[in-house]
């Protein structure tokens, strides 16, 4: 794909204290994109001069949020730009993969789906420890029960969604719950959607990054009081 | 008696805490509420007998026993409207932030494309 093809594509980076590997990742990203757009989440390191630095476009929220949070100020600076057709999000932490981002970047064109979720079932998860593993099989029944969604994965954080699909969905929750919020989103709003294999490399750093074991109840609990508030 | 009371207590407890709105009405009901629990402490100071009469009508034993079973419904009521207040404030702080953000986003893309 030529520089052109690119300019209406945005990347979403949300970061919060990635200072140690921000560089490489947002350097690798506009090498291949023009248009990268971090979001850093009140981090307390300079994560932001990082960022401006590496020169990508830097949205600083003055606290930190979380990471559902930092995704939809992603999103919604995406709504303000016109010109944008097509948003992808990232992790900063350098597990995803560029070429896998370009895959499903032309995937969700070729198709003209909405929107097209990485999956680690599909494609392949390197040196992921079992425990990592058991806990994303539990994650992802929860999100299967409480979406309605039958993905084969989720809290991967490569995903492409057309303007229909960000300026359609709203993320309200400020945690790690969004991944199912999303693909509840899905859902409700009737999106087209499809997955795409990837490979997500675990490295020490994402590791140690990667959400603690307990967050999975934190994440239940979010989503059940959500469902049950909607219900009400 | 006193089960069904409590059953609905904590009915009505969960009923609130999905609802989550704050309509007027609903603080003319807190308001008028802490009224009456005002009055009805005055009352159980000047005349502790008739708690424990009030207890014996609704089937519990001692007077005091009822206290603590009004504590913890009170209790749980207070947990519950500092909760939602809490997470109203969160929301808030949030749609804060963004537009924050967003109104000093220094752009960069423009210099690249």
């Amino acid at each position: 794909m030529t520089l052109d093809d690119l300019a209406t594509v945005c990347v979403i980076v949300p970061a919060y204290n990635e200072a140690e590997v921000l560089e490489s990742v947002l350097t690798g990203l506009l090498d291949v994109f023009p248009r990268v757009v971090c979001v850093d989440d009140g981090s307390s390191e300079g994560s932001a001069d990082i960022a401006r630095t590496a020169g990508a476009t830097v949205v600083r929220h003055a606290v930190n949020l979380g990471q559902g949070a930092a995704l939809e100020t992603g999103f919604a600076y995406a709504r303000s730009q016109p010109e944008i057709e097509h948003v992808i999000t990232f992790d900063a932490d350098g597990q995803h993969d560029i070429g896998d981002a370009l895959t499903m970047l032309a995937t969700c064109r070729a198709t003209g789906t909405d929107i097209v979720l990485g999956s680690r079932a599909l494609g392949a998860a390197v040196d992921q420890p079992l425990r990592r593993a058991l806990l994303l099989r539990a994650a992802l029944l929860v999100s299967r029960v409480t979406s309605g969604l039958p993905v084969s994965d989720t809290h991967n954080g490569l995903r492409v969604l057309s303007r229909r699909a960000f300026s359609r969905i709203t993320l309200t929750q400020p945690g790690m719950a969004h991944a199912s919020e999303l693909e509840g989103a899905i859902k409700s709003h009737g999106l087209t959607w499809l997955e795409s294999p990837t490979t997500i490399r675990y490295t020490e750093y994402s590791l140690g990054k990667g959400q603690a074991k307990l967050n999975a109840i934190n994440i239940v609990f979010d989503l059940a009081i959500a469902r049950l508030r909607s219900a009400a | 008696m006193i089960k069904v009371v409590l059953i609905l207590c904590v009915l009505g407890l969960g009923w609130s805490l999905l609802r989550g709105s704050s309509s007027a009405s609903k603080g003319a009901v807190r308001r008028l509420v802490s009224v009456a629990v005002g009055l009805l402490g005055i009352v159980a100071v000047l005349l502790p007998d008739t708690l424990t009469w009030l207890a014996n009508r609704v089937g519990v034993g001692r007077g005091t026993d009822l206290l603590l079973y009004g504590l913890v419904v009170a209790f749980a009521c207070a947990t519950v409207a500092a909760w939602q207040r809490m997470h109203r404030l969160e929301e808030r702080l949030a749609r804060l932030t963004r537009e924050l953000a967003l109104r000093t986003v220094d752009q960069r893309q423009g210099d690249r494309l």
